[in-house]
């Protein structure tokens, strides 16, 4: 088991007021919170924060973890053999570090997670378990099937025991990004005959190489030459289900949006695809082009500058 | 014997009555009253026969963890949602 600092892990110093401490925290709270942060670890990050200041929050727990002395964070560590402590609150399984159970005696309050149904009481409902599964937007778009390995904690006789159970959740076909698929009586078991509780998992759409995603609704950005824009011609177009034709209206300019209907991701209504038209112009890198470039300033002249001038 | 898993996607074509909600979302009837007065979700249908989406779901769990664990009002837990999914929606490109 290693040794866990939560003083480093909060930013604090040792001797910090529980005002610094309860600041630190909401500061990194912020930061890391799965809902709000962008940090990739930020769940793991926010775990570990909740339990260093769910101990120097706590004036008792706090001593008693400051008499353990000063370590090396990961310093491997057995929890002193006059080390007694009995702490109220609830066991939650699973939510703090084995070095946090070990001194505590995984009875911490509880801390992330969305406990809500009947706090405290032999007789509760199990908590309900929340967890991310990432797709691609191919995926979202046909459907897939997921195989999911639960860390589960089960009580046998009055122990508790690991157990890895494989659950597989057939993800349909038009899911949209945040969305969540709940998987009933699969969260935590209940205790005194409640039920379970459920466990949720909510869908991220990985981020694609070409397609933006608004809702149902995709965006494409679609490099065209100037004389596409100009004359008007077909092109193809990738969308989700495969290329299609796509008409440029004559006289288009950079930023025109097209719209495919129907061709987003499925649903009742479906989204639609919508493609941004993006003139590419080509390099003047030789004399036949430079000169052809001089052939359209004099035969096209045009000043595309004209609303922004003619004021100061 | 174990039960077939039984599983739901949380979209817009489920509807949840409002002690579908509570049930699953763990909450007092109060508390989604409340909510839905600060607007974080819309029922459809009359009070008294509100119907919920499984969007809601995911909206009252997350305006609840946010309130619960910044210790803000309901009010500032909604209007964190609201900024946290506009730039959700900014960062996926979208419109």
């Amino acid at each position: 088991m290693e040794f866990k600092d939560y003083y480093e892990i909060m930013g604090v110093a040792r001797d910090a007021s529980s005002d610094e401490i309860k600041r630190a925290y909401r500061r990194l709270a912020r930061k890391f919170h799965p809902d709000v942060s962008k940090e990739k670890d930020a769940e793991a990050r926010f775990k570990e924060v909740g339990e260093a200041y769910e101990v120097l929050r706590d004036p008792e727990k706090r001593a008693a973890y400051d008499q353990l002395g000063r370590r090396p964070a990961g310093e491997e560590f057995r929890p002193p053999p006059n080390w007694n402590f009995e702490f109220e609150g609830e066991d939650r399984p699973g939510e703090h570090s084995d070095f946090f159970d070990q001194l505590f005696g995984g009875l911490g309050g509880l801390r992330g997670g969305a406990g809500r149904a009947g706090r405290g009481g032999f007789q509760r409902r199990g908590f309900d378990t929340h967890a991310q599964v990432d797709i691609t937007l191919e995926e979202a778009f046909h459907g897939t099937t997921r195989t999911l390995s639960l860390q589960r904690v089960e009580r046998k006789d009055g122990k508790l025991e690991p157990r890895v159970q494989q659950l597989q959740v057939k993800i349909p076909a038009g899911v949209v990004d945040g969305q969540q698929i709940r998987v009933a009586a699969q969260g935590e078991p209940g205790a005194g005959g409640e039920a379970a509780g459920d466990l949720f998992l909510q869908l991220r759409l990985l981020p694609h190489q070409f397609f933006r995603v608004d809702g149902r609704d995709i965006w494409l950005d679609l490099p065209v030459t100037p004389w596409e824009a100009a004359l008007g011609e077909t092109v193809r177009v990738p969308t989700l289900a495969g290329r299609v034709d796509l008409k440029i209206p004559k006289g288009s300019q950079t930023d025109r949006q097209l719209r495919l209907k129907e061709r987003g991701l499925p649903g009742r209504p479906p989204g639609d695809q919508f493609v941004v038209l993006k003139i590419v112009v080509p390099a003047a890198d030789s004399e036949a082009r430079e000169a052809l470039y001089k052939q359209m300033a004099a035969t096209m002249a045009m000043n595309p500058r004209a609303a922004m001038e003619g004021g100061r | 014997m174990k039960d077939p898993i039984d599983v739901h996607l949380l979209d817009e074509t489920v509807e949840f009555s409002l002690a579908d909600l509570c049930r699953i979302c763990g909450v007092h009837e109060r508390l989604v009253v409340d909510i839905v007065e600060e607007g974080v979700v819309e029922p459809r249908g009359e009070v008294g026969e509100w119907r919920f989406t499984g969007i809601a779901v995911t909206r009252v769990q997350r305006v609840l963890r946010l309130q619960d664990e910044f210790e803000v009002n309901l009010a500032g837990a909604a209007l964190a949602l609201e900024l946290l999914e506009e730039i959700e929606r900014l960062r996926r490109g979208g419109r």
